[in-house]
């Protein structure tokens, strides 16, 4: 670990865009489950960190629209736990409750979470070649053990997963991203927010410099009760999805009005599966309905030496979600 | 025998230190003037350090010296193994610029605080040539050499297995993989060293410590009196911290270069990379068979992979010859040589890893013939040790099959794979044999009587969370019929009697029967004293006469007079009252063969569509000769049971075949279970009566819980799913696509 200096700011966003500013390669940190673990590896190597874990509300409220507005620093168990989430939006409470253990999410930040960086060995690994963290030096998962990595939205350059269960929720919600940068406030929708690495895989996000995330705002929910968040994974709890689905139906009696699909553990950012859902649509319950969607989700998949079986384990999962998601309520 | 304490299921005594933080682990001794070495490792697997630059390093503020192969002072060799050294590696730390394996110590700095020396180890630039990496059993082009084994024990082949196998009326064979794992004790290894003069102490997590006395004692040429080395408290050994790995003599050199108390603790990653794992094996099993189940030929063979400099056989074909009575047997294993650590001992080091071949093989040939798999194994019941041809010192292993089917309930699986469905769910009931060899090494532990009545046991092996404490109290309060609190043991540390390694599941046979034979020298020497004392109320009697019971010694000939311990040492004018015991090791001229024996039941449901597999239930029914302490007892079959259900499915070590290191260096990857993976355990110990392993008739009991359990958990998934998997770790895929 490199000496750096580290600051607490905890009066106004402004404040902490100004102070990473100020201070050279910057970084801003909030439960620190991640970044303070990159920095133990030397991946990622800040001078200094501004501590926004305790900048602006830390809770959740409503909007006039019927949606709410999730502060950047409220904790993922906060969430997970509130009324409001677990009624409206049980598929995030879902999703987050299937991250890491209990000690992690009492600390881990929503923006936090929605940034937290790929858990791939060769990122891990500086000894290894890795173009997200050092550009142009190589990929050592493409031709190595690649049995976590993508098989939906990867280049020649980077085939790592975005590993977290909450983007994939909150890519399902249509959640949209309010941050403050200098340039001002923005706001980005979810579905764009992540980028995938193409020709630039250490670019992951639509974030500028010292851009900081504020509030993370769930529009009013399109479904509640027919939704599903499924995570499969090497043991019970505290592992990394190897697929996981979120899935939102919007039903009337058996025909499906809308859906939502959104696939983890399987794509190099939250996956929403638009052309999936579209063939949903419209359509009567069924499980060839079900089976056609998750066809046409991992359509475009390709596949690497040790994570092939992903293909078909990510469309049974699809189909699974989708059943559970048009019978139940989860909560 | 005295029964008051010993088999009761009494609580650790140690527990009250445990859960307020008193007892004491080798990084916790505060010591004045201490100060911290971080140890530095290679980014390459093969090759040697072309160049190593340490002057950036040098000058990181509270740094005091930074050795590399190039300044190392000198070191001697610990000598061999099996000299009653607990050394490791042949090539001694930072001895020349080779590298052998990924992680290797290329330099130690020593600072004044644990960040200095790792912010300085951060600036130490190095140089190197690099040579291809040498790894994976898949690769054929790495030579193949038969293994010799370094224990002494080798399975022996009998008939003539590849004739009767081609003429056999069934014949299977199959190829079955291992991974490599690694101990991942909670306690990293660690080790704090304190000269003075020429003396050292160290303060090591160690199975071993009067093996790493020794050692330590050659590698610095001073003579054994001057070592001490500490071990009061290990979290977690199984195997791993049976052998002295690199770091100890290098806390030992340090210290002697900083003049200082130095203090080395590894760190999660140099857990992968610097103390040796399970080897990795691929093994061919071929059984052949009449209809009716009688065994004609079994063939075992395979490779496992060692270091490039030292060898380490996991001898996964050590039970095979003894397990049932099959006439013609071949075994034989090969070694490759890879660019990793030495390979080392882990829980049940050969019955883990080949028990689960054999044990599933046999399944698959009662599937095969359409018989139920306990019924096989009675078919070929070993009433006699077929391998080495003489009595078994006691088996139980029928009532183990017997009690364990009964309790479990067999009679309710299904027979037809993949046609018992629950809630959605597929549900298999799978059962496997366990064993592994039940051993007595030599051990020394002391006795004294001191003026109130109460003893004090002593002896070097530590307490490494099984519960040993306990046990060598219960054993020390029956031998001398005195109440528990009357007795204590004190433990981990060379400066008493010396114990052998903790392990091979024999602390009980051996440092337990010398605490017996401690108490019980005592008593000899106390009655030799009464009867020879003119003021003692026996004076005159015969040794014959006396006789202890219940805390109190009486004469047959002097019926009106009764001693306490405590009054016999007044009447002797002694304030104490000192003695040893020595176990021999059980060993060759032995006319019985001694082995653990048990059987593994579970149940599993599977995901029919997402290939999930989860334990449902799990029941051990094992023998271990006479039980000590039936809650510590259950609790190491409970803790092989999770091993094993961990191994099964999914514990791996994993490597890049390329450039040797591990990917998965910590505990988030590296997955072991959580709670929510692991069933209640049921285990029922089952009586047996063992006569010839010691006085105190117990076999041990620290491994049998793992071996087998992995052919438990694949045996359940075939019946669920019809789908056979003869890989370790059993991961989602296997299933799925196969
Ligand atoms: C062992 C382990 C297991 C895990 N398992 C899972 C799992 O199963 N599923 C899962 O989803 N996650 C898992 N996680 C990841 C965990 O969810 C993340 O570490 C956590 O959400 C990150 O939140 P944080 O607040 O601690 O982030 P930090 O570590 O503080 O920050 C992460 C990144 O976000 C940036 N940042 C933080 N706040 C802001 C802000 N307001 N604006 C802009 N940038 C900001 C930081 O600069 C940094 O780059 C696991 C983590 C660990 C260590
Ligand atoms: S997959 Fe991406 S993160 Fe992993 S090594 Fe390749 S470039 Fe780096």
């Amino acid at each position: 670990m490199k000496l750096f200096s580290y600051n607490k700011i905890s009066d106004t966003p402004q404040a902490a865009v100004a102070s990473a500013s100020q201070h050279p390669n910057a970084h801003y940190i909030g439960g620190g489950t991640n970044i303070i673990d990159l920095m133990k590896n030397m991946v990622m190597i800040p001078d200094s960190l501004i501590d926004v874990s305790e900048l602006g509300d830390p809770g959740i409220r409503s909007t006039s629209s019927g949606g709410i507005i999730i502060g950047a620093a409220a904790k993922n168990s906060y969430v997970a736990n509130h009324r409001t989430v677990r009624d409206k939006y049980p598929v995030l409470a879902r999703a987050l409750l299937s991250g890491a253990s209990p000690q992690l999410r009492n600390m881990a930040s929503t923006a936090g979470n929605a940034l937290q960086r790929t858990r791939c060995f060769y990122f891990y690994d500086t000894a290894s070649a890795c173009n997200k963290r050092e550009p142009g030096s190589g990929c050592d998962a493409m031709h190595g053990y690649n049995r976590m990595h993508a098989i939906l939205g990867t280049s020649d350059q980077c085939i790592a997963t975005h590993p977290s269960d909450m983007c994939v929720a909150m890519s399902c919600l249509d959640a949209i991203i309010h941050t403050v940068g200098k340039a001002g406030e923005r706001k980005i929708p979810f579905i764009d927010f992540h980028k995938l690495p193409e020709k630039t895989p250490h670019i992951e996000n639509a974030l500028q410099e010292n851009e900081l995330i504020t509030a993370i705002e769930l529009p009013a929910p399109l479904f509640t009760d027919s939704s599903c968040y499924l995570k499969i994974r090497d043991r019970a709890s505290y592992a990394f999805a190897l697929v996981s689905v979120a899935a939102g139906l919007d039903l009337s009696g058996g025909q499906i009005r809308n859906a939502r699909l959104a696939l983890g553990g399987v794509a190099t950012k939250p996956w929403r599966a638009v052309e999936a859902e579209e063939i949903l649509k419209g359509k009567n319950i069924s499980q060839d309905v079900f089976a056609a969607a998750a066809e046409s989700a991992l359509k475009q998949a390709k596949t690497f030496e040790h994570n092939a079986f992903k293909v078909e384990l990510a469309k049974k999962a699809i189909i699974r979600a989708l059943a559970i998601a048009s019978r139940s309520r989860q909560s | 025998m005295s029964n008051e304490f010993i088999g009761k299921g009494l609580s650790r005594l140690e527990g009250p230190l445990k859960v307020t933080g008193k007892a004491r682990y080798s990084a916790e001794f505060p010591l004045k003037g201490i100060c911290y070495a971080v140890l530095v490792g290679s980014a390459i697997s093969a090759g040697r350090v072309r160049s190593i630059n340490t002057s950036k390093a040098e000058k990181t503020a509270g740094v005091i010296k930074i050795i590399t192969h190039e300044n190392r002072p000198p070191l001697s060799s610990p000598g061999d193994r099996l000299s009653g050294s607990a050394n490791s590696e042949k090539r001694l730390p930072l001895q020349d610029a080779e590298i052998n394996y990924a992680g290797q110590y290329i330099a130690l700095v020593i600072a004044e605080t644990l960040q200095s020396a790792q912010h300085a180890a951060e600036l130490i630039e190095v140089n190197y040539d690099k040579q291809p990496t040498v790894l994976g059993l898949k690769n054929k082009n790495i030579d193949r050499f038969p293994a010799k084994s370094q224990m002494g024990e080798i399975a022996k082949s009998r008939g003539d297995a590849k004739a009767e196998y081609g003429k056999a009326e069934v014949k299977l064979e199959s190829k079955y993989t291992t991974e490599a794992q690694n101990h991942n004790q909670m306690e990293p290894h660690a080790s704090t060293a304190i000269w003075d003069g020429d003396k050292l102490t160290v303060y090591d997590a160690s199975q071993y410590p009067a093996g790493v006395r020794n050692g330590l004692a050659k590698m610095f040429n001073i003579p054994l009196e001057n070592v001490r080395v500490v071990s009061h408290f290990v979290g977690g050994g199984f195997g791993g911290k049976g052998n002295m790995w690199q770091h100890v003599p290098l806390a030992a050199l340090a210290a002697r270069v900083a003049r200082r108390p130095v203090k080395i603790v590894l760190s999660r990653k140099q857990m992968f990379n610097n103390v040796g794992n399970r080897s990795e094996t691929e093994q061919r099993i071929a059984i052949g068979a009449n209809k009716d189940g009688t065994l004609k030929a079994i063939i075992h063979e395979g490779v496992s992979d060692t270091a490039m400099k030292d060898d380490f056989v996991e001898q996964f074909t050590i039970s095979t010859p003894m397990l049932y009575a099959c006439p013609n047997v071949d075994v034989a294993q090969e070694l490759v040589r890879v660019n990793k650590i030495l390979p080392t001992y882990m829980r049940a080091p050969g019955e883990a890893t080949g028990v689960w071949v054999i044990e599933s093989a046999l399944d698959e040939l009662a599937h095969a013939i359409n018989m139920d798999p306990i019924e096989l194994r009675m078919k070929n019941y070993a009433h006699q040790d077929p391998e080495k041809e003489r009595p078994f010192s006691s088996k139980a292993l029928d009532k183990c099959y017997q009690i364990g089917a009964e309790k479990f309930g067999w009679s309710k699986r299904y027979k037809s794979p993949g046609t018992n469905k629950r809630g959605g769910k597929l549900i298999g009931l799978g059962m496997a044999t366990a064993t592994r060899g039940a051993k007595r090494f030599g051990a020394k532990a002391s006795a004294r009587l001191n003026a109130d009545g109460s003893f004090l046991f002593r002896s070097s092996t530590p307490e490494q969370g099984t519960g040993s404490i306990t046990v060598m109290t219960q054993i020390g309060a029956d031998c001398m019929g005195v109440p528990l609190n009357k007795v204590t043991f004190e433990h981990g540390d060379t400066n008493f009697a010396a114990a052998p390694v903790a392990a091979g599941s024999a602390t009980v046979s051996s440092v337990g029967n010398a605490v017996w034979g401690a108490g019980k020298a005592i008593q000899k020497e106390l009655a030799e004293k009464l009867i020879a004392e003119k003021k003692s109320p026996f004076f005159g009697a015969s040794k014959d006469q006396i006789e202890f019971k219940d805390g109190a010694i009486t004469c047959s000939a002097k019926t009106k007079s009764k001693l306490d311990y405590a009054s016999a040492l007044k009447v002797l004018g002694q304030k104490s009252l000192d003695a040893k015991f020595d176990t021999d090791p059980f060993e060759k001229g032995q006319d019985h063969s001694t082995h653990g024996f048990g059987a593994h039941f579970a149940e599993v449901e599977v995901d029919p569509d997402l290939a999930i597999v989860s334990v449902k239930r799990f029941l051990s029914a094992v023998t271990c000769g006479r039980v000590m302490n039936e809650k510590t007892c259950k609790a190491q079959v409970q803790g092989g049971v999770i091993w094993g259900i961990s191994q099964a499915l999914m514990e791996s070590t994993i490597f890049d075949e390329r450039s040797g290191r591990v990917l998965n260096r910590g505990l988030d990857e590296y997955h072991i279970p959580v709670n929510a993976d692991i069933p209640e355990i049921e285990v029922h110990l089952v009586p047996e009566e063992e006569k010839h392993l010691g006085a105190l008739g117990a076999k041990g009991v620290g491994e049998i819980g793992i071996a087998g359990v992995p052919a438990a958990i694949a045996n359940a998934i075939f019946n669920a799913t019809g789908k056979r998997i003869r890989r370790l770790p059993i991961r989602i895929e296997d299933i799925l696509l196969s």
